[in-house]
């Protein structure tokens, strides 16, 4: 399902203009410092906020010149910063809410929305009762129970702690994987990015500035994402054997393996690795005598500044891309050029899921 | 004890403060929704008027009600036309009279509890599929139970205690147009102290019971209202 939308529009000290054609599939990600129009961009979305443009979510058209869908008629969920539940109703009657006013009968997504989230035993509780974590649980759940088309999410793990952030994540990649409902999620953490996103869009000052893959986008040198202390990498991989003697898991991907401590996972996982620019080093000739054991083949595809003393290169690895900084010195010494061969030495790389 | 009189104050009171609570709910209602939502330039204008009976002498008030309501005033000619008579010294005129004079008590408390609530909500269930009428009767009633509490308590107890506008429009007429508060009047100006005393004494009371029970009711409602 796609979304074409061509939004104006304009507050006291601020101004949206956006023209966006997205396919939805997976967890699209907004993106952009405080300021720059995501959340109103995501209330544009949903009909909360009136502007003149044109909105067209799959087939239907929502905003036209003569035209307003109202928010209640727009099949959408909405998970606002907040988890902001109805405190007159109690956890069942907050989720069944959506449900009662869908034209769906099926409750199989609502009750799937209450396993995943892990909320049956809340169900009878006042909204009153419940932990920062759980409330937002509960809010997703009900933003859920409608089976809406999209589900936006106005970062929903804002107003939480580092430990209930921790406790929601994890439900938010179910949700992706589980349900078959895109998602579009707004945020200002890069790490929310690299753990949930399959598509980026950068808003800055009320316009879109670049969107498209997330491993993509977060190696595009000529953006502030791929600069910086956390610039980093995304590599999409599908776990292996494992080596029951060193204890080690083997985890494959479109240039070759990576191996890391034994983790909790099966093989066949589908597994999002993130490696930091500045844990790859580059060498012209493949080392052996070398405690690093992740050393892959790679391709130079693009060379820039990151400040005066290093560069950030960017290298490709079979269909992957990888980010690597290291010192002006070290390039001129490597002799580094577009398309040249190298060896890429990583020193840790993180699994996200 | 309560004489034939007094009996026939009381209920006229009592069905006067019942009609115009019920009418005053009905009508407050969407206009304290109306007010607490509105972004209208002259807002103020009509918060200033809704308010003026809070610091009107009542004389004034029914003194005005009077022309309006008497048989060359506009309600009363459009009473005259319906009904045949005019609104002055009628029980529906003080029926209108009680409306008007106690409107603040009703839409003030409602405004506030509907503002309290904020558009958060409201947004929650338009996302969730509700339709204007449907979020408003199933999130912002409930949760402007307190104030519904408190208007109804205020309009009504206000009603039973008025007495200038009243005097001014009702013509003290027992059985018809005679509430407790005139009563009372005629007794201590009849020197019948004993009979005044039962009537005030019992509108004392009534009237701190119903406060008692409107505070600890808020207490309770408001346990509800924890952070979010």
């Amino acid at each position: 399902m796609g979304i074409e939308c061509r939004l104006k529009t304009t507050h006291s000290n601020f101004s949206l203009d956006v023209d966006l054609s997205i396919s939805l599939k997976g967890i699209t990600a907004i993106f952009g410092p405080s300021g720059s129009g995501k959340t109103t961009l995501l209330r544009a979305l949903a009909g909360l906020e009136k502007n003149n443009g044109y909105l067209k979510v799959g087939d239907a058209i929502w905003e036209s010149e003569k035209h307003f869908l109202p928010t209640h008629l727009r099949s959408i969920g909405y998970v606002f910063q907040e988890p902001s539940l109805f405190q007159h109703l109690s956890v069942r009657g907050n989720i069944e809410y959506g449900y009662k006013r869908s034209k769906i009968s099926d409750q199989s997504v609502m009750e799937k929305a209450i396993e995943l989230l892990q909320i049956d035993h809340l169900l009878n509780r006042k909204a009153a009762e419940l932990s920062g974590g759980e409330r937002q649980r509960v809010a997703i759940a009900r933003a859920l129970s409608s089976a809406p088309k999209i589900l936006l999410m106005d970062e929903p793990l804002a107003s939480l702690g580092e430990k209930h952030k921790k406790e929601i994540l994890p439900f938010l990649e179910l949700l992706h994987t589980e349900l078959d409902i895109p998602i579009i999620y707004v945020t200002h953490s890069v790490d929310e990015v690299a753990y949930l996103a399959d598509q980026l869009i950068l808003l800055d000052g009320g316009k879109v500035s670049a969107s498209g893959e997330i491993a993509e986008m977060l190696t595009r040198l000529d953006l502030t994402l791929s600069h910086g202390e956390r610039a980093a990498s995304l590599i999409q991989a599908i776990v292996g054997e494992y080596d029951e003697n060193y204890k080690l898991t083997y985890i494959d991907f479109s240039g070759g393996r990576f191996t890391v401590p034994r983790k909790q996972l099966s093989k066949g996982d589908r597994v999002r690795i993130r490696i930091e620019a500045r844990d790859v080093s580059l060498t012209i000739h493949q080392q052996s005598e070398t405690s690093i054991l992740n050393i892959l083949p790679v391709i130079v595809d693009e060379i820039a500044d990151e400040g005066d003393a290093q560069v950030l290169v960017k290298l490709r690895v079979g269909n992957d891309l990888l980010l690597s900084c290291i010192t002006r010195k070290s390039a001129q010494q490597l002799d580094l050029k577009v398309g040249k061969k190298l060896y890429a030495q990583i020193k840790s790389v993180a699994l996200l899921s | 004890m309560l004489n034939e009189f007094d009996l026939n104050a009381l209920i006229v009171t009592l069905k006067l403060a019942a009609i115009s609570t019920v009418i005053l709910l009905l009508f407050g209602t969407p206009l304290a929704w109306w007010l607490s939502r509105t972004r209208w330039k002259l807002k103020a204008l009509l918060e200033a008027l809704i308010a003026l009976p809070l610091v009107l002498p009542p004389t004034v008030l029914g003194f005005y009600l009077l022309i309006a309501l008497g048989s060359n005033g506009p309600l009363g000619e459009i009473s005259q036309w319906i009904s045949g008579q005019p609104l002055a010294f009628t029980f529906a005129g003080l029926v209108v009279g009680s409306v008007i004079y106690s409107l603040p008590f009703v839409v003030q408390p409602l405004q506030n509890a509907f503002s309290s609530i904020g558009s958060r909500p409201m947004e929650v269930a338009a996302t969730l599929g509700a339709t204007p009428v449907d979020r408003f009767l199933t999130v912002a009633v409930p949760l402007a139970r307190t104030g519904f509490v408190t208007a109804a308590v205020l309009g009504f107890a206000h009603t039973i205690g008025e007495f200038g506008v009243v005097l001014m429009i009702g013509g003290n007429i027992p059985g018809e147009t005679q509430v407790l508060s005139i009563a009372i009047y005629d007794h201590v100006e009849a020197l019948e102290y004993g009979n005044a005393h039962w009537l005030a004494g019992g509108l004392l009371l009534a009237s701190f019971i119903t406060l008692v029970v409107v505070y600890s009711l808020n207490r309770r409602f408001s346990l509800f209202k924890g952070g979010d």
